[in-house]
């Protein structure tokens, strides 16, 4: 009796080996050949120089680092990174909640506002990004016309990147918004209610209820969002031209990245600079994990 | 007790206030691109005085960029761009998120950790080597080319993991007890209990093939082989002030998905809300 039982319990753990591996065989061998492979090469290539035609890769050590470390115009884009994140990230979160608190409610409308918030998330940014230009158009554009102002939104070095940012929180509020109404759907209603009893609505129980139950959507978001804005190109190389006198104060790490690698075709330089913006990511993505421990409430 | 109902009355009309102004403000883009598509050149950028309408609503502009630009080999490569990719995503995530979410075996945790890993990592640093790939293999401006990199996916993996260990356990037991085998207890039960996890990544792997733009202009840059995203990028250079047709072109790129989006906004935002919030 024992005997056959083991047995079964055998088969079953060899019929659950083999069919694990098969269902899992595709996805596993696509990391390791797309993914996991490619990061070691990419770290690799950075200890390379490329280009130059005909020398093909040349081993030069930790020159490339070196060389990233002095460079003013990685730093540069590191700070206009930086820049474009600051503004994307908070705005677009603070935005996106209050637009979900209120819209969290029985109101007539909601479906309508709520498509049309996220509207912006379905077009492509190469066409956003088109129609921001033109609105943002210093002779022509809607924005100075309208406002009766005359600001080179897009081409003035010291306001340019925030320009792009403006277009990175419109593009961003409605996903933001979709993530937090389903994180504010998850909240009990007794919770107001009780606090309703307290005395406490409104702004006190978005500051007491909402925020701290709605934490670790918030977290999430937070995290994600400072990832993707750190990795902002679509919007900089579709507004900035290479002719525009900003270019030089809007540039991205990766839009860097970009054009050491398929425009200059300098792979080792542009392998470094993404192993760089690893690294950034990794250390804000680390002291925002330790972060949380202060304010996300895990139940 | 009538003051209360008229301060609600008040913060009613302040919150549809608000509502309206954000609205408004995530339209105007769209409306001053459709009102300037359908302008001349001169009308568009006259100032004194600035035009908000058209005077005569004209077509040059779409008979212009659709003549240019081949509009429905651009429409074509796209589609194809997304059916690949959403076919391999389901796919593979949906047979992967079984076996990480409802099998036990040796080596399932040292696999899963090459899912959470990848998932931590930014995208372009896979982006050099896997152009290289491609470019060996001879297969750059092709189809596959610009499916490559979505050909498996970590971030679906984890969705429909998720999506799988929320179904209830007895379900394989008295699949097992009728005579399933584990392929079977797969196919006939458990995966067809996951539609909603295979739409929600279905529709998040669609939209983000679509707004992808840095791989398309690396692989392919034939003319023949854009998609809608590389070709907006390559038409911005050559059409300067020619705003209309630049307005022209990313109305034409961008109506699709917005149809699609408008008929099916429903499935769209749950979609991205459960696999954006699933993580």
């Amino acid at each position: 009796m024992a005997n056959t039982k083991s047995k079964a319990k055998t088969g079953r753990q060899r019929s659950e080996f083999l069919w694990g591996w098969l269902f899992i065989l595709p996805t596993t061998i696509g990391l390791v050949v797309l993914n996991i492979i490619p990061i070691f090469q990419t770290i690799y290539q950075s200890f390379f120089k490329t280009g130059d035609f005909g020398k093909g890769n040349i081993f030069v050590g930790l020159s490339n680092y070196e060389k990233v470390f002095g460079d003013k115009e990685v730093w540069q884009a590191l700070i206009n990174t930086l820049k474009y994140a600051i503004v994307e990230v908070p705005f677009s979160i603070a935005i996106a909640l209050v637009l979900a608190v209120l819209l969290n409610r029985k109101m007539k409308g909601r479906s309508v506002y709520r498509t049309i918030i996220f509207l912006p998330m379905v077009a492509a940014p190469a066409a956003v990004a088109m129609v921001w230009r033109w609105l943002f158009n210093s002779d022509f554009g809607l924005i100075n016309n309208v406002f009766k102002v005359h600001v080179n939104w897009v081409s003035s070095p010291q306001i340019a990147v925030f320009s792009v940012a403006v277009i990175g929180v419109w593009s961003i509020i409605g996903y933001n918004m979709v993530l937090f109404l389903s994180g504010l759907q998850e909240i009990p209603r007794d919770y107001y209610e009780a606090a309703e009893i307290d005395g406490a609505t409104g702004v006190n129980a978005f500051f007491h209820i909402t925020i701290p139950l709605l934490s670790p959507t918030l977290f999430f978001v937070l995290v994600t969002r400072v990832i993707g804005a750190l990795q902002v190109f679509d919007l900089i190389y579709m507004v900035i031209d290479k002719s525009n006198p900003a270019l030089s104060k809007t540039q991205s790490l990766v839009y860097l990245f970009y054009k050491y690698s398929f425009v200059n075709k300098n792979m080792g330089y542009g392998s470094t600079i993404v192993v760089l913006l690893l690294a950034i990511t990794m250390i804000i993505t680390v002291f925002q994990m330790i972060g949380q421990k202060k304010w996300v409430f895990y139940n | 007790m009538e003051g209360m109902e008229a301060r609600k009355r008040m913060m009613n009309v302040l919150i549809h206030g608000i509502l309206i102004i954000v609205s408004i403000t995530m339209l105007v883009p769209f409306l001053w691109m459709v009102l300037t598509a359908f302008k001349s050149v001169t009308e568009a950028t006259s100032v004194n005085p600035f035009t908000i309408f058209p005077k005569v609503w004209r077509m040059e502009a779409f008979t212009a960029v659709i003549d240019n630009m081949n509009f429905l080999l651009l429409y074509k490569n796209t589609l194809l761009l997304i059916f690949f990719r959403v076919l391999f995503a389901v796919l593979t995530a949906t047979m992967a998120g079984y076996a990480f979410g409802r099998l036990t075996f040796p080596g399932r945790n040292l696999a899963f950790s090459l899912v959470l890993f990848q998932m931590m990592v930014p995208v372009q640093i896979f982006i050099i080597p896997q152009y290289l790939m491609v470019s060996k293999m001879h297969m750059l401006n092709t189809i596959f080319a610009l499916v490559f990199p979505g050909m498996v996916t970590a971030f679906g993996t984890f969705l429909l993991k998720q999506g799988y260990m929320s179904l209830p356990r007895d379900l394989e037991e008295a699949a097992r007890l009728d005579g399933c085998n584990i392929g079977q207890t797969f196919l006939y039960i458990m995966a067809p209990l996951t539609r909603s996890s295979m739409v929600a990544l279905g529709i998040f792997t669609a939209v983000f093939a679509f707004k992808d733009l840095m791989w398309p202009m690396i692989v392919n840059t034939d003319k023949e082989m854009l998609v809608l995203s590389s070709a907006l990028a390559k038409m911005q250079g050559q059409y300067v002030a020619k705003f209309p047709e630049l307005m022209a072109a990313s109305l034409l790129a961008c109506i699709p998905m917005i149809i699609i989006y408008v008929i099916f906004q429903k499935q769209f935002i749950e979609g991205i809300a459960t696999s954006g919030g699933k993580l």
